[in-house]
């Protein structure tokens, strides 16, 4: 089975297959599976062809090769690389072509892996169903009629469709769980500022994180391990030693590990009941693996996604300042507006034609919540919000090793299902925001299906720089459970 | 007429002497051809970011502590929203509630009372980096936008001084005497000319209106490219302040402040159109930078950097080479380079006097005629300290000494082979003896008149002992004809 990193590397290895034969696997996959589910939004064959040969052509002549040498790994279209567009899924970065490699990028072309290509997403990374791209949405491998998940949706499709064995996402407020959680994947959300953010594409700042997808907690260990680090291009970047993450998974015994589970979580309004089950049965497999369950409480966690809706709109707000028409993307050619004369009539024009819609509302709420007369009733409390949620996490973590809850409130749903209701939208991001404000790791693990045959996630969040104890326990799941061998379309 | 006062306060930018720029490794040299000193962090390309530039910090600091000012143990990088052309990311990184240094000030001369000092307030002194230069001519259409980048990114460090200024005499003291400590300390070049010092003055008239304190609206008058230019606007200025109140009996209550630039050819200011009308720049802190720590230990460090500042130096002049308050006025304010010159030079001769008025006299005059700077001037300081000591000493004359100094303008040699160049030999006092005596033999009128009280009737046989001499040192043979007649 050449789904996994790990299956790939030891067939490499062994000789049973190519870095040719496997980089045409996937190129082919895509050729078959993207017109249908839309999750790749460029495709670098030539580059990715000749990274091959030139792996096959350095294994032969026995010569030192890097740990994802002729893996196949598909990018989210907003890390910088200089061979393919970066756009964003926007009008506003369409024809986009950095000048340089985000440093994720670099780690991964010095560890030998075939960038196959970029994939969709949200708009600028803003959504929870992957349907406000400009190249249209992504559709679910599991169920075409369904969202994938947003907004690294791309990301996790692509992996689910079988085009690749692992891909890179990021995530802002659950950009890389939900997804995961929805196309039955596993996806890590690192601590911030554990992985590089030079070249991601900034939505905002304080919240994004790069990170990894793939099919089981040891494949995205593998991954971490090659795009974690300190980089001094960075300054929120953690000046810290990379851990082996991939040795540090390979005990499946958790005796001693206290688990602390949210119980009013589980309660919440909007919770689907397959993906409470699905909870309850996970602490029933930690259990049997020798964890202990302990009840914690994270007292502000209704204040999440508010506190959330407001720092990540405000930050986007100015993020998205640069993309004025001036000097790169998008400019308008209409006609001059008189009123405005020809400088504002540029922005104004650029700026209307080149964003989609929820990506001006988010503009729109961040200029405004960082106005003069307003920016204390809202920026500065979402600021003093954002302490307490790290002060609960600290408490909850003095109780529990890890924490387990749901990844999202429910199985994916139907394409345009939300897309007319924001605030529902927003509530997609319920149990994964509160990682994001505190800057925790956090990873979605694949944990049941519900009646419909779609896949469902549970979420294992760790205090910061602890993503050895995330994968381990992770692994440890995986061990003894199949969710994540489930593949769509196969019984 | 009633009576009025002119209030002025000062934002000072000044370009620190880094190496690099404020967040990136790009270089600001001035005059680099447009956009060939960028990268995408200073052009603010998606993905890119900053990284704060430690030189810069250290040099705000320096300057912070020589204007006595605090240094809070945390500063932190806020984010100042607008949209221009030349600023790439559509907001500038400065800093808005924690500066870098708060709460300075700056002693500078009393225009109005020689001697006297002014002690001016400093606000804040906060770090920011510049923005680019656009050129475009709005009226002729939209192509005609040019935009250069290099300047993105440069580290500006704002200084912002109380409105304790009250003339534009002082407002010209207390620029003269910033742009002094600045280059001393060499936190930067203050070249006006190439944008390295840039002014903005805030401007308003404290009227005494029967009794009545009233205040005109506050002006903040803009593009004045020379110390002459800001106060010449400043006193355009209060006169067209006075006379607006006159005509309107606007006051500070009726008009919120405004904006107006300087037209240097015309000397008038004239109404400016705001980059954005009643700005709301949306400050936040920068979530790309952390918030800066400055460890006492640190600032204690870069205090113990601080080389003397300009008063400290017009202090020392007096008390440790003698020099008058106005020689050592005239000395450190030429600068830090003219100063060290003068150090050297007096520290050679041994005759510090000498050496200020050498200095303020031949070398000025020199280095003006030449259009040049001391750094070029050929006669270095050791050289020139040599020549002064012959002189000292009696070895030379004055006017031989000239013709040396002359001479080592053009000439890049030392004192002796100038000497022998020009046929000036040490004479030793036997062989002047010789010559005064046989001149003293020659002319008994002239020690008549000397012992008849005329002493000056010697100076002619100076003279005279020159011809046959060249090299005779005329204070010498004074002396000798003198020490000759009088036994
Ligand atoms: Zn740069």
């Amino acid at each position: 089975m050449l789904d996994s990193v790990s299956a790939i590397l030891n067939a490499l290895a062994s000789g049973d297959a190519s870095a040719r034969q496997i980089t045409e696997q996937s190129l082919e996959a895509i050729a078959q599976t993207d017109p249908k589910i839309n999750a790749v939004t460029h495709v670098a064959a030539e580059t990715a062809l000749a990274t091959a040969d030139d792996v096959d052509r350095r294994r032969a002549a026995g010569q030192s090769l890097g740990a994802l040498a002729g893996v196949p790994i598909a990018i989210k279209d907003l890390i910088c690389t200089t061979d393919m567009p970066t756009t964003c899924a926007s009008r506003m970065l369409r024809d986009f072509v950095p000048p340089y490699d985000a440093t994720v990028i670099r780690k991964l072309r010095d560890a030998d892996a075939v960038l196959i290509g970029k994939t969709n997403m949200d708009e600028f990374a803003m959504g929870a169903s992957n349907e406000t791209s400009v190249y249209g949405p992504t559709r679910n491998p599991w169920n075409h009629d369904r969202i994938p998940g947003g907004s690294s949706g791309g990301s996790a499709a692509t992996i689910a469709a079988g085009q690749v064995p692992a891909s890179l996402g990021s995530d802002t407020g659950g950009s890389i769980r939900q997804p995961a959680s929805h196309c039955g994947i596993t996806g890590l959300k690192p601590t911030y500022g554990r992985v590089s953010r030079y070249g991601l594409v900034a939505f905002a700042s304080s919240l994004d994180q790069i990170g990894p997808m793939a099919w089981s907690a040891e494949d995205v260990a593998l991954l971490l391990e090659t795009i974690a680090g300190y980089e001094p291009r960075d300054s929120t970047s953690l000046d810290t030693p990379v851990p082996e993450y991939s040795k540090a998974i390979q005990s499946s015994d958790l005796r001693g590990i206290k688990i602390g589970v949210l119980r009013d979580g589980l309660e919440q309004d909007g919770l689907d009941e397959s993906v409470q089950k699905s909870v309850t049965e996970a602490m029933q497999v930690f259990t049997d693996l020798g964890a202990e369950i302990v009840d914690v409480q994270l007292p502000h966690s209704q204040y999440w996604v508010p506190t959330y809706y407001v720092i990540a709109p405000c930050e986007a707000s100015s993020n998205l300042s640069r993309y004025d028409g001036a000097h790169y993307g998008h400019r308008s050619d209409a006609d001059i507006d008189p009123a405005d004369g020809p400088l504002l009539s540029m922005y104004r024009h650029s700026r209307q034609e080149g964003f989609g819609s929820e990506v001006k509302r988010r503009i729109m709420i961040g200029t405004y919540a960082l106005s003069t007369g307003y920016y204390d009733a809202y920026y500065n409390k979402a600021l003093k919000v954002r302490r307490l949620i790290r002060g609960d996490y600290d408490a909850a973590f003095q109780q529990a090793d890890l924490l387990l809850g749901p990844t999202a409130p429910t199985s994916a749903f139907a394409l345009g299902d939300k897309l007319d209701d924001p605030i529902q939208m927003y509530l997609c991001d319920l149990y994964t925001v509160g990682a994001n404000l505190a800057g925790i790791p956090a990873i979605s693990i694949p944990a049941g299906l519900d009646d419909s045959g779609l896949p469902i996630g549970v979420q294992l969040q760790a205090p910061a720089l602890e993503e050895s104890r995330l994968l381990f326990a992770a692994a440890a799941f995986q061990s003894q459970t199949q969710f994540h061998q489930l593949r769509p379309g196969k019984p | 007429m009633p009576q009025y006062e002119t209030i002025i306060g000062l934002e000072v930018h000044v370009q620190l002497k880094t190496d690099s720029k404020l967040f990136c490794g790009c270089s600001t040299r001035f005059g680099a051809p447009p956009n060939s000193q960028v990268c995408p962090v200073c052009l603010g390309m998606p993905g890119a970011l900053p990284v704060m530039n430690r030189q810069a910090i250290t040099l705000a600091v320096k300057a912070g502590l020589a204007l006595n000012c605090n240094i809070p143990p945390m500063t932190k990088w806020d984010r100042k929203q607008y949209f221009y052309p030349d600023l790439p990311k559509g907001y500038q990184i400065s800093q808005y509630d924690l500066p870098i240094c708060a709460d300075g000030f700056l002693d500078i001369d009393d225009p109005a009372s020689e001697g006297d000092t002014r002690r001016i307030g400093l606000i804040r002194a906060h770090l920011e980096e510049d923005a680019g230069k656009s050129q475009h001519d709005e009226t002729s259409g939209r192509n005609d936008s040019r935009i250069d980048l290099n300047r993105c990114g440069t580290p500006l460090l704002e200084i912002v001084s109380q409105p304790d200024l009250r003339s534009s005499a002082e407002a010209k003291n207390y620029l003269t005497e910033l742009k002094l400590l600045l280059t001393h300390l060499e936190v930067s070049d203050c070249e006006m000319q190439e944008g390295s010092l840039r002014v903005d003055a805030n401007i308003n008239l404290h009227l005494d209106v029967d009794g009545k304190k009233i205040a005109t609206p506050i002006v903040e008058v803009k593009n004045m490219n020379s110390f002459r230019a800001v106060e010449r606007a400043l006193d355009y200025e209060a006169e067209r302040q006075y006379a607006h109140w006159e005509e309107t009996g606007q006051t500070i209550k009726d008009a919120p402040k405004t904006t107006r630039g300087w037209d240097d050819s015309r000397e008038q200011t004239f109404a400016q159109r705001e980059k954005e009308e009643s700005a709301d720049y949306r400050y936040f802190p920068d979530p790309d930078l952390l918030p800066v720590r400055l460890p006492q230990s640190f600032i204690d460090q870069v205090r113990d950097t601080i080389q003397e500042t300009p008063a400290q130096a017009r202090d020392r002049l007096q008390t440790q080479h003698g020099l008058s308050a106005y020689d050592a006025d005239v000395i450190v304010n030429q600068g830090a380079a003219i100063l060290g010159y003068f150090e050297s030079v007096a520290d050679v001769s041994g005759d510090p006097k000498r050496a200020s008025s050498w200095i303020q006299q031949d070398v000025l005059r020199t280095l003006k005629e030449q259009e040049t700077s001391i750094e070029q001037f050929p006669i270095p300081a050791k050289r020139l300290g040599d020549l002064l000591g012959r002189v000292r000493s009696g070895d030379l004359d004055n006017n031989r000494a000239r013709d040396v100094f002359a001479y080592l303008i053009e000439n890049d040699t030392d004192v002796d082979s100038a000497c022998t160049a020009l046929g000036i030999e040490a004479v030793d006092s036997g062989e002047i003896e010789s010559l005064c005596q046989k001149l003293l033999d020659d002319n008994p009128q002239v020690v008549q008149d000397v012992r008849g009280g005329k002493q000056q009737a010697v100076g002619r046989l100076i003279g005279q002992a020159k011809k046959v001499n060249p090299n005779a040192n005329p204070q010498q043979v004074r002396e000798t004809l003198l020490k000759l007649i009088n036994g």
